[in-house]
């Protein structure tokens, strides 16, 4: 008797406890969805293929947005061709390489604390280091640089985490079959930990993708009349033109300024679909 | 060619005045003095934690991946100090194979399972890693069970398989000399009698060095035994002398299970 009603008693918290984080859940995706439905429904009508395809006419006030989805692209690539060899080399050598002591410590504390550094002050950095110190100029090689500067710590700390979630015993195996490190390293970690790496990089590179601030003194240009032809060219890129259009261009038409952030925002979620696919099909396959 | 079995059987393997402590301060082997003989079953048994793992990882030098702070004493294989810093640790551990207590085998086929030890060192050839293929999985007595799906995820095989696998893995490099340490401990008596079949087979022509998972498996393998307690070899034999008429009062507990 006393039992049954301690049982209900707990049956009835239980349920209290799942209702709660229900709510809670819904709370949190309920902002996301408005964002995404809003954008939608405010962007959608701009979406059509002289907007993808044209340069801008009138003052950005008609045309397309051709430039700025370019020069994103362009900045996107410049900024893994830096950071993604250079950060997965040096998540590599933290993990498989580095010992354990007091300085991979100390290193490994900064990387973190890299990540939270706001992304103005890299921006200012690169200004002045790539753009007045190298004499870089304005230009898609300062600017993705600079990106890839603030991308690092992202791709390292995620990548070392891909690395090691590999079981040790895989490398002792491997070892213990006559193999060197790199061997292991090579033939056994690393392919183990590409979908872990993978998420990491494009992760990293989507936060690039969408920032304004690095390449505000870097590499964004307000408007140009034509592509950009080289690394040395500066460039125009989706987040700072959107922040032109909507602040800096007066009788702007709202369908361009929102039909600019759903291109954004369709390229950057895409980049997360890719990383989800990814991992959910690493994960399915994996064989441990 | 003769046969290696009509010689006089000799040392492979000679451990002299071995001392192995780790960095939080435990002395795993303690003076350690002992042959182990070729073609012929090595057993080194004794209670949890009397060194038996530290002492097989001496010999492909996997202890250099440990917290191993001191070690003394030489490790002569055929003559040679292997734990001298100037020894080909790469050469070292193709020489001598290793199956460990819980089957892993590696995230890949079957046939790449076994054919990654060769393909590390360089090989290349499809015919000779073919043959290498099918001369360890009958070496391993698993052959006949996976000839036809060696293109299969080694995962999918059973508990069993997989160790076997991993024998025959081992067996792949050619290697002198077999470290088992306690392969049987998680397999049913049926995967475990193939692995102790295999093992009477092979030290024909390999050194095989045994840590049993229990006194009767170490009864049914030896030809030469091993006690060891709390890092200290307690007493050694050739046959099974010391399962029937142990000389030393502890290897006599442990033996008749009042203790360990
Ligand atoms: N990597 C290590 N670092 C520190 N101490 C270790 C390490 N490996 C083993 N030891 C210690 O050394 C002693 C001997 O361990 P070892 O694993 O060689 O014994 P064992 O006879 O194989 O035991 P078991 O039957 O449990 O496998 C134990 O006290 C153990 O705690
Ligand atoms: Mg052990």
């Amino acid at each position: 008797m006393i039992r049954s009603q301690f049982t209900r008693k707990r049956h009835r918290t239980q349920r209290i406890g799942f209702i709660g984080l229900a709510i809670l859940t819904l709370l949190t995706i309920t902002p996301i969805l408005m964002v995404v439905a809003y954008i939608l429904w405010q962007g959608i009508d701009a979406i059509s293929w002289e907007f993808l395809s044209a340069m801008p006419r009138d003052g950005m006030r008609a045309g397309g947005i051709l430039p700025a989805i370019v020069g994103t692209v362009y900045l996107t690539i410049g900024t893994a061709l830096f950071s993604v060899p250079v950060g997965i080399g040096a998540a590599i050598f933290l993990s498989e390489y580095a010992p354990d002591n007091n300085w991979t410590r100390l290193i490994r504390i900064s990387i973190i604390n890299l990540a939270g550094i706001p992304s103005v002050v890299y921006g200012l950095f690169g200004f002045g280091l790539f753009v007045l110190f190298l004499q870089f100029g304005t230009s898609i090689l300062a600017g993705s640089l600079t990106l890839a500067i603030m991308t690092l710590p992202v791709i390292i700390s995620t990548t070392e985490e891909a690395l090691r979630a590999v079981p040790q015993a895989f490398r002792i195996v491997s070892l213990s079959l006559g193999g060197t490190k790199w061997q292991t390293v090579r033939r056994i970690v690393v392919p183990q930990a590409l979908p872990g790496i993978l998420t990491g990089v494009i992760l990293g590179l989507e936060r690039a993708a969408g920032e304004t601030a690095p390449i505000l003194f870097t590499v964004a240009a307000f408007f140009l009349p034509q592509l950009p032809s080289s690394a040395f060219d500066a460039t125009m890129a989706l987040p700072y033109h959107l922040f032109v259009i909507s602040t800096q261009v007066p009788g702007m038409p709202v369908q361009i300024q929102f039909g600019t952030a759903l291109v954004l925002l369709t390229f950057i979620l895409s980049m997360n679909l890719i990383a989800t696919v990814i991992r959910s099909r690493a994960r399915a396959k994996r064989q441990w | 060619m003769p046969n290696k079995n009509d010689s006089v059987k000799e040392n492979k393997v000679v451990l002299e005045n071995v001392n192995l402590s780790y960095s939080d301060g435990t002395e795993s082997l303690k003076n350690v003095s002992m042959p182990f003989v070729a073609n012929s079953t090595n057993v080194v048994f004794g209670p949890a934690g009397s060194g038996k793992s530290s002492l097989l990882r001496l010999f492909n030098r996997l202890n250099d991946l440990a917290d191993v702070t001191l070690l003394e004493g030489q490790v002569l294989l055929d003559g040679e100090n292997i734990l001298d810093p100037n020894t080909d640790v790469i050469a070292l551990r193709r020489k001598v194979g290793m199956v460990f207590a819980r089957p892993v085998v590696l995230p890949m086929s079957i046939r790449k399972n076994l054919t990654y030890g060769l393909e590390l060192a360089g090989e290349k050839n499809k015919t000779v890693l073919n043959e290498s293929v099918e001369r360890s999985l009958n070496q391993a007595a698993l052959w006949d069970e996976v000839k036809d799906r060696l293109d299969d995820p080694a995962i999918a095989l059973s508990g069993g398989q997989q160790q076997r696998l991993c024998l025959a893995r081992s067996l792949a490099n050619e290697p002198e000399i077999v470290l088992l340490d306690e392969p049987t401990s998680g397999l049913d008596p049926i995967s475990t009698n193939k692995i102790e079949e295999s093992l009477q087979i092979l030290k024909k022509d390999y050194t095989i060095i045994l840590v049993p998972h229990s006194v009767h498996q170490a009864a049914r393998t030896a030809d030469y035994s091993a006690f060891f307690l709390q890092g200290k070899l307690i007493e050694y034999s050739a046959g099974k002398t010391i399962y029937t008429n142990p000389q030393d009062e502890r290897t006599r507990d442990y033996v008749e299970g009042r203790f360990g």
